[in-house]
């Protein structure tokens, strides 16, 4: 039967040589390649809760009047793209359970993401040839990060309507534009009438562009095939590791799973975004204690911390939040995106690598790495310092004085440690080599 | 295979299969309870759980058949180098350039098209006048007007009764909707007031109003230390000194919340003197100073 079926594909596309080379293609075995695959797993769940979600969610501003089966909320007035959440999670079957699979599997995409990311840069995996392939990984954070957001902010709760309002005013602090691109993105005066669905549209819109995203990853990476962890037997001219099929196509499909299982019981038992309790949003209510999504919480913090230095320029205004908020991100991500050239430029290596490097033989690369990743520490540490405050019971005041005196300090010291680390580590693997 | 021979390969093989076997068997029984918890509304709980169990279960039975029962050989596979040969790109250049070559010729129709395709452009581009109109206006503008009764979110008019430590989210008379123009009405000891030259008029009976969105990210600065007079936004714990005016005395903030001017009417109800001392909200490029 399976053999016809494929006899029949083939008399109409000649694919056995093609598939053949698929299924043939080697993979390496060190789990740190992992990182990416569960990424692209919680995609393909994002994607699958997403659709059904979709089928209940209203993505609108009308005001309806409560009346589920959720009973603290019963005769409130409310937009109906909260009621519907409120739906979703009370009076669909299983409604809720899918709502916090697609939460916590949005968290866990971005998460994988960006610990693929750093297992890219750390081994230095994006030298040539691979840089397309990083620019593809960056962007499809981004993408990620965008997602997340408008997200988790439609529906019309009070905590997401407070990032909103937060998100809107970085972006009208932008100079010559910003106003008019605040109105474009949000339809108005934050929050308007129209700006859930054009949030909507874009949470729809957007995973399209990250499938396509992908799928030009994967493309790339069967192109070029995997890199090799440094060992014996390993070198540019070849790849070492285990055949997709049928060996590897098993683990991977029971990482899968694994990924799905770990998504069921989190959903299952730790509950995420209890929008029921913060309230449906109201633009002249807030409430302490409100913190993003961890991947938004470093930009929180980073809003918390910087102080305030509104300048002016030919007469006009530069709010304060405009460094903070707008060209902080931008000199981080644009460091990133042009990495890999600006590190071909400063050691001259221009040479094509299959072979990864152990993070201890290049201490500049992972000093800087250290710095980074404990600078957007610290910040994400930031982005609850009303919440620290509270619990170590100490002024605000002096928790930031705290906070932005690490901010700076911690990388110094980070990328110190690190380097002389490296040094040492080193030092011991050329002596045992 | 090969690594394992005669009898432990055997019986490796054996325990492999046993235990994938009660993988597959505990997926069989999580998948089962979904079904349970499912049809008899048994909660997010039990359905998670069991859906994690069923979920788990594959995966577990396909790990341990994959390592234990299928091929595990480590090979080596040839990387092919990535760029074209000499012959292939002078292939392409032949292709590609007798087609430009043919192209290049009408010079004309190419310009032409090019034209439309450049207008098309600006046409898209200038599809941007749909998403709304000019945000100017809307951005300066509050609905406080001379004379404005002060009301509380449900309507209700504020008399002078307010008591000293009080906090009161207030609009303008008929704009309780109007997101710009929230403000907060605090009632202070007037011989301690600080205020900037030519607000001495604004606070009569010692009631003193701001706009209620922080002037850093557009919170609602919702929090009143009434001990030490200050106003704290929950969000990034800006804080502003009310006594001189909301300036900004610590955190991010960079401006002080505009004051709005008050006056007690013959029914002693409070009434707004004009709009805001300045622009509210966060700031923007247009606002000059």
């Amino acid at each position: 039967m399976i053999s016809r079926l494929a006899r029949w594909f083939d008399d109409r596309l000649g694919a056995a040589s093609l598939t053949r080379l698929t299924i043939n293609k080697v993979f390496p075995d060190h789990w740190s390649f992992m990182l990416g695959e569960i990424a692209l797993f919680s995609l393909i769940i994002l994607v699958g809760t997403g659709i059904f979600l979709a089928m209940f969610f209203n993505a609108s501003e009308t005001k309806t009047v409560y009346e589920g089966s959720y009973q603290a909320l019963k005769g409130v007035e409310m937009s109906a793209a909260y009621q519907s959440t409120l739906n979703i999670s009370f009076d669909v079957p299983a409604g809720l359970l899918v709502r916090q699979i697609h939460h916590w599997a949005a968290l866990v995409f971005i998460g994988a993401v960006a610990i693929h990311l750093m297992r890219i840069f750390f081994t230095g995996a994006f030298r040539r040839p691979r840089e397309i392939n990083w620019i593809i990984g960056l962007t499809l954070l981004l993408l990620g990060m965008f997602n997340g957001f408008t997200g988790y902010s439609v529906p019309d709760d009070l905590l997401s309507g407070t990032g909103l309002r937060i998100a809107y005013s970085v972006m009208l602090s932008i100079p010559f534009i910003g106003d008019w691109l605040a109105f474009i993105f949000f339809g108005g005066n934050a929050p308007s009438q129209v700006t859930i669905s054009r949030l909507y549209g874009m949470h729809i819109v957007v995973p399209f562009l990250i499938l396509g995203l992908v799928s030009l990853h994967l493309l790339v990476l069967v192109r070029q095939k995997h890199t090799n962890c440094p060992g014996p037997g390993r070198s540019n001219e070849s790849i070492v590791g285990s055949r997709l099929w049928p060996t590897y196509a098993a683990k991977s499909l029971g990482l899968f799973f694994f990924v799905f299982a770990a998504l069921a019981a989190l959903a299952g038992l730790v509950q995420i975004n209890p929008i029921w309790l913060y309230g449906p949003f109201n633009a002249a209510a807030v409430s302490s204690g409100s913190q993003p999504d961890w991947y938004v919480l470093w930009l929180e913090g980073v809003l918390r911390l910087f102080p305030s230095l509104d300048f002016h320029v030919a007469g006009h205004l530069v709010p304060g939040i405009f460094l903070p908020g707008v060209l902080m991100p931008l000199i981080f991500f644009g460091v990133l995106y042009f990495w890999p050239f600006l590190e071909a430029r400063a050691t001259g290596d221009r040479g094509v690598h299959h072979v990864l490097q152990p993070p201890a033989l290049s201490p500049v690369r992972t000093s800087i790495g250290a710095a980074a990743l404990t600078f957007f520490l610290v910040l994400t540490i930031a982005g609850g310092q009303d919440v620290i405050a509270v619990a170590a019971r100490d002024s605000v005041a002096s928790v930031r004085t705290t906070l932005r005196v690490l901010v700076i300090a911690a990388p110094l010291i980070a990328a110190g440690v690190t380097y002389f680390i490296c040094r040492l580590a080193g030092r011991d693997r050329q002596a045992a080599a | 295979m090969s690594r394992d021979s005669g009898d432990r390969g055997t019986s490796r093989r054996l325990s492999a299969l046993v235990a994938a076997a009660l993988a597959f068997l505990a997926g069989l029984a999580g998948a089962a309870a979904f079904f349970y918890f499912y049809w008899t509304d048994g909660g997010t709980a039990g359905m998670g759980v069991s859906l994690a169990l069923a979920m788990a279960g594959m995966g577990a039975g396909l790990v341990v058949w994959s390592h234990g029962l299928m091929p595990d050989e480590e090979v080596s596979s040839k990387r092919e180098p990535l760029p074209s040969s000499d012959e292939e790109k002078e292939q392409f250049r032949e292709s590609f350039v007798s087609g430009e070559h043919r192209i290049g010729r009408r010079r004309l129709l190419g310009l032409l098209a090019g034209g439309v395709m450049g207008l098309l452009a600006l046409d898209s581009v200038s599809l941007l006048r749909s998403m709304g109109k000019s945000p100017l206006p809307v951005l300066y503008q509050t609905a406080w007007t001379k004379g404005a009764r002060l009301v509380t979110f449900d309507g209700r008019p504020v008399t002078a009764a307010v008591q000293p430590g009080d906090i009161l989210t207030v609009f303008p008379e008929g704009e309780t909707d109007s997101i710009t123009s929230q403000t907060l009405l605090l009632r202070v000891d007037e011989a301690k007031l600080r205020l900037p030259p030519g607000r001495e008029s604004w606070t009569p009976m010692g009631f003193i109003a701001f706009s209620k969105i922080c002037t850093h990210a557009g919170c609602p600065v919702a929090q009143y230390e009434k001990n030490v007079n200050i106003l704290l936004c929950p969000c990034h714990q800006s804080s502003f000194d009310i006594l001189r005016g909301a300036v900004p005395v610590g955190g991010p903030a960079g401006r002080p919340l505009p004051q709005l001017p008050l006056y007690v009417d013959q029914q002693g109800f409070l009434r707004a003197r004009g709009d805001f001392s300045s622009h509210p909200g966060p700031g923007f490029w247009s606002l000059r100073s």
